[in-house]
This record gives C-alpha cells, sequence and structure tokens, in this order.
C-alpha cells in the first residue's frame, strides 16, 4: 500500500495528462477528466500526509535496486506538504482554468500541459537523488515553457524567450552540480551524498558545488540578482497560467534550497547561509521596490513574488528549527494567497477589460463580497494580523531575533510596511476609486450576476480566502506539520538512516 | 587526457556564455548547443576518466581490476536527450518569434 501511494503523485497526474492528449478535440470530456484527476491527485496527497504523519518517512527503491544504487524516491513531512499544497491549487486553478481558458488553447492541450507541469512539480518534491531532481525540473521546465507561449500572442513569445533561455542556464548550472558532486562523492543518491560529506574531512570543492547549485536554484526561485526572467515573461501569459506558475514554480526552486541547504551543503554554513541571508534580504526589499513602482495589477503582483521570495530564503538562510518552520509556514501562506491574488486580478480584468490602474476603478461599489475577498488575500500577504501572512512574517522576525540578525528582521519588516503601501495602491485605485470612465453607458454585471454566471472562477477565489482565513485563525495544526517537516530537516541523520537501511 | 578534456571543457563553455550574452537570435541558439554539451563534457571528465576495459562481468563472475564508470555515460545520455528536446524547442520559438515580430535580435523585442 505505501509503495502504490509514494507513486501516486507521479502516476495520477501522468495518466491524466495522457487522457487528455487522446481527447484533444473534445472539450467536455477534457474538463471532466482533468477535474477528475486533480481530485484524485488531492486524495492521494491527503493519504499520504496522514501516512507521513504516522511512519514519518515514506521511501520507495523504484524496481527494488536496493539505494543508493537505484531511484529512490522518498516523503518526508516537508515533501507531503508541499505535494498537499501542489494538489490543492492544482485543483482549484484548474476549476478556474476551465472557465478562462479559451478553447484554442484547450485544442492545443492546455490541460495535457498543466499535468504533465503538476507531474514534474510533484515529482522534484519525491525525487531521492540528486539528478531525479534534475529530470523532474526539466519535465516541470519544458511543460511550462509549453504552456507560457501556448495561443502565440505577441508578447506571449517576448516573454517565452527571456523565461526559456535564462532557465536553461540554470538547468545548465544544475547539471554541472550534479557532475561536480558526482567527482567528488562518487554517488548521487541525496542521503548518500550528505553520508560523505558528513563524514571525513569537507572538501573545499563540496562549498564550489554549493555555490553552483545555489546559483541555479536560485534563478529558478527568483531571487536576487537573478530575478528578472519572472517580470518579463508572467504578466502575459492567460491568469490560469501566471497563477499556477506564481504558486508553483518558484517555489519548487525553494523546495531545492530547503533540501540542499539542510541535507547536504552543512559543512561550510557559515559562508554557504551568508550568502543566502544577504541574498534573501536583498530580494525582499529590491522586489518590493520594483513592485511599487509598477503600475499594472499583474505587474505589481509578479514583482511581489520576487519579494515574497526573500522571506522563504530567509528560513533555511537563518538555519535554526524555528526559522525553517516559519519559512515552511510562509510557503505554504503564501501559494495561497498569492495564487489567489492573480486569480482575482484575472476577474477585475475580466469585468473591467484592463489591468492598468489608471483605467480602472469602483470596483468596491459594485462588488463589495468579492472586494473583501480580496482585501483578506492583499492583507494577508503584506501581513496584517491575524491574517496567515501575519503568522508566517511573526515567526520568521522571531526567528530572526533570537540568533540577533538584527539587519534582516529590520529589512524585513520594512519590506512588510512597503507591502502594505504597495496592496492599498491596488485597493485605492481598483476598489476605492471612482471608475474614470463614463459609469452610465458600463454593461458590468451585478454582484449576484457575476458570482452566478461565472462560479467556476469565483469558486476558487472564496475557497483560498476562507483557506487563508483558516489558517490565520487557527494556525496551530499546519505550524505543528511545519514544525515536524523543520525538526525532520534539522536532523537529517534520520533522513541518512531511513533510506540507506530501507529493506 | 584529463587535461586536455579539461581545457575543451573550459573553453566550451566560455564560448557557450560568450555567444550567449549575444543579443542575436542565431548566436543565442548556438551558445544554447554549446552550453548543453559543455556541461556533458564537464559530467564525463569529472566521472573520471578509464581507458581499455568495458564495465562487464567476466565469464568467472569476478570484475576487472579497472573499468569505466558507466554512470556518468548513462548520465549524459538523459542529459543530452533533455538538452536536445529543448534546442528544439528553442529553434521553434525563435522561428515563431520571427515570424510574429520580424525581429532577430534580442534587443528588438518591444514589450
Amino acid at each position: 500500500m505505501e509503495q502504490i501511494l509514494i507513486l501516486l503523485p507521479l502516476l495520477i497526474p501522468f495518466v491524466t495528462a495522457l487522457l487528455c492528449l487522446l481527447f484533444r478535440k473534445r472539450e467536455a470530456l477534457q474538463h471532466v477528466i482533468t477535474i477528475c484527476g486533480s481530485l484524485a491527485l488531492l486524495i492521494a496527497a491527503v493519504l499520504i500526509i496522514q501516512q507521513v504523519e504516522t511512519h514519518e518517512f515514506l521511501c520507495e527503491q523504484v524496481s527494488g535496486w536496493k539505494s543508493p544504487f537505484g531511484i529512490t524516491l522518498t516523503i518526508d513531512m516537508l515533501s507531503a506538504l508541499m505535494l498537499g499544497i501542489t494538489a490543492l491549487i492544482g485543483l482549484l486553478v484548474n476549476l478556474y482554468g476551465i472557465e478562462s481558458i479559451d478553447s484554442k488553447r484547450k485544442k492545443f492541450g492546455y490541460f495535457c500541459f498543466y499535468h504533465f507541469l503538476l507531474m514534474g512539480v510533484n515529482g522534484a518534491f519525491i525525487a531521492g537523488d540528486i539528478f531525479n531532481l534534475y529530470v523532474w525540473f526539466e519535465v516541470m521546465l519544458i511543460s511550462s515553457f509549453v504552456l507560457l507561449v501556448l495561443g502565440n500572442e505577441k508578447l506571449q513569445l517576448v516573454g517565452g524567450v527571456k523565461y526559456m533561455i535564462l532557465n536553461f542556464i540554470g538547468s545548465s548550472f544544475l547539471l554541472t552540480g550534479v557532475g561536480m558532486i558526482y567527482g567528488l562523492a562518487g554517488s548521487l543518491n541525496m542521503a548518500d551524498v550528505a553520508l560523505f560529506f558528513k563524514s571525513g574531512d569537507y572538501d573545499p570543492l563540496a562549498t564550489v558545488a554549493a555555490t553552483i547549485f545555489m546559483f541555479s536554484f536560485a534563478l529558478k526561485a527568483a531571487m536576487f540578482p537573478i530575478f528578472f526572467w519572472l517580470p518579463a515573461s508572467y504578466p502575459f501569459t492567460p491568469i490560469a497560467t501566471t497563477a499556477i506558475f506564481s504558486g508553483l514554480l518558484t517555489k519548487v526552486g525553494v523546495y531545492a534550497l530547503l533540501r540542499f541547504f539542510s541535507l547536504i551543503f552543512i559543512g561550510d554554513v557559515g559562508f554557504t547561509h551568508t550568502i543566502l541571508l544577504a541574498g534573501a534580504g536583498l530580494t525582499m526589499f529590491t522586489g518590493v521596490l520594483a513592485a511599487l513602482a509598477q503600475n499594472k495589477i499583474k505587474n505589481i503582483l509578479s514583482f511581489h513574488i520576487i519579494s515574497q521570495i526573500g522571506y522563504i530564503v530567509m528560513g533555511p538562510a537563518l538555519f535554526t528549527p524555528l526559522a525553517i518552520a516559519g519559512s515552511i509556514f510562509y510557503i505554504i501562506h503564501h501559494i495561497l494567497v498569492k495564487t489567489n491574488l492573480f486569480l482575482i486580478s484575472g476577474v477585475i480584468e475580466k469585468i473591467k477589460g484592463s489591468d492598468d490602474l489608471d483605467n480602472i476603478g469602483g470596483l468596491y461599489r459594485k462588488y463589495p463580497i468579492f472586494s473583501g475577498l480580496f482585501l483578506i488575500s492583499a492583507f494577508s500577504l503584506a501581513g496584517l494580523p491575524p491574517l496567515s501572512g501575519f503568522w508566517a512574517k511573526f515567526v520568521l522576525i522571531k526567528a530572526g531575533f533570537e540568533i540577533q540578525e538584527y539587519v534582516i528582521v529590520a529589512v524585513a519588516i520594512v519590506t512588510g510596511i512597503l507591502t502594505l503601501f504597495s496592496m492599498s495602491k491596488i485597493w485605492n485605485n481598483a476598489f476605492w476609486k471612482t471608475d474614470p470612465k463614463d459609469s452610465k453607458s458600463k454593461r458590468d454585471p451585478a454582484e449576484g450576476t457575476l458570482f452566478k454566471t461565472q462560479w467556476k472562477m469565483l469558486l476558487p477565489i472564496v475557497l483560498m480566502a476562507l483557506c487563508t482565513l483558516v489558517i490565520g485563525l487557527y494556525s496551530w495544526p499546519l505550524m505543528k506539520y511545519a514544525t515536524i517537516a523543520a525538526e525532520q530537516l534539522m536532523s537529517p541523520q534520520d533522513y541518512i538512516g531511513h533510506i540507506l537501511n530501507t529493506r | 587526457m584529463e587535461f586536455w578534456l579539461s581545457i575543451l571543457t573550459g573553453a566550451l563553455f566560455a564560448t557557450s556564455i560568450y555567444l550567449l550574452l549575444h543579443r542575436d537570435f542565431v548566436k543565442l541558439i548556438i551558445g544554447v548547443i554549446l552550453l548543453g554539451n559543455a556541461t556533458a563534457l564537464f559530467i564525463f571528465t569529472a566521472g573520471r576518466l578509464v581507458r581499455d576495459n568495458a564495465p562487464l562481468i567476466n565469464n568467472d563472475g569476478t570484475l576487472t581490476e579497472t573499468f569505466a564508470d558507466p554512470l556518468p555515460q548513462a548520465l549524459i545520455l538523459t542529459a543530452l536527450v533533455i538538452s536536445f528536446g529543448i534546442q528544439a524547442f528553442a529553434l521553434i520559438l525563435f522561428k515563431k518569434v520571427y515570424d510574429v515580430h520580424g525581429v532577430d535580435e534580442a534587443d528588438d523585442l518591444q514589450r
């Protein structure tokens, strides 16, 4: 049972994607398949989290080759949580996509690549060796290339070029790092490599490999100074695609950073983790400053992804159990909130026909409930109590105070205030200001009609806003899971023992 | 042998990064191809070079004393296939950008 369960996050999206490809031309059937596939993935993820809670680790040696020789799949608490949130977001954005993606894109295989993307993301979370991690990164990347340029619109293609070239460079560096690790340790199984670096002298070359991996993962996570591909490509795709990208892609980079810099490269913490800390601070600050200069909702949100990545990386950079728990909590909160804000911006664009703050306004007067949904997500992003963002920031800042890293704490607090400022800019312009266009001749639907006709687009928004509220008001269960995950990450000997001694 | 391969790998890396810094699409795509090959060669060299013996078990069930490590070659094979796929995609993408925008330089891409 356990062996089948661990393969389900790969098998379900794979089968769903193939079925979608088979019935590419039949839209209605594709809708049924894609929703069933996402639901099944969510159920599998919940079962996995339950299993991990009782067994701590799930391990599978593919076709019985014992580790470190065969391909190892591992799920610990961090992977399980990431699988869970991926499945949840996958389902909700899928529902949104059914309504908002045009039928031309659907017939070109939108859903097929959507599920291949989910498979790549899931694979990266459960890969137990470094080369497989690389392969899953590529699966994810190639599906994202296709989703990014699907539809061949002018701006999409331009964004696609920038995105593709930079991510290819990042992957090449990842592969170079894989080569270095193999040359040093003679193995690529994460547990085996970690064991090799732990026993005996820490080779200075390992630090070189660490920086190469850091560059590659930082590029994929959109950290300072290599974040510019993200705002150049994300705002121009259909909103459902942007939402799933913003939720998942950068987070896979962060997941890899968390894994590598708590398991493998812990021999020279003073050097590597200081670079991470400086990167985190600069990322959050430059991201939010750039966001302030933007005037379109989607561009503002894209730069906020970068700024938030800074907070998340702060956890592994501070390298204490509390900080890592905060970081994991932050990832979950961020995925929910950021995806939701993008989905909301899609609805605004649908109502008003634009996301330029100068051209829209008056949403609050006409759509008070919808505005409330935006307010929950936006204030949560900025970190206002009692919403989820507050707890995430609170834990990270507390962790920073505990080990007297006052500079990063100050940067985090200032960035939080600037984020609030930036969110209130959207609120003031899009919701409070009177509509600059002539309001008499408007054909905007009333709120009741909007909820009735566009329920597939609004249901995911409502559900995600509810999730944000729940993990804000009742944050203890998620914090407990995050703490378990952080404790597992901080005691790598358990991980190594479980993988190398299974069977 | 390792010395010369290291020099070659370094030269490939340098050339590819030089080409990737160009704004011309044709040079960019050559850079992408060379970068893929440079990483493959790097893995090959980092996996230690051994000549003459294949990694096969003898008839009597023993191993030969020195043999070439087959794993880097398997890694390279996978990596080459992936980078080949990306190169193919890049070519089509550049072609499409040229069709839609009529430009073949990164600087001319207007937002």
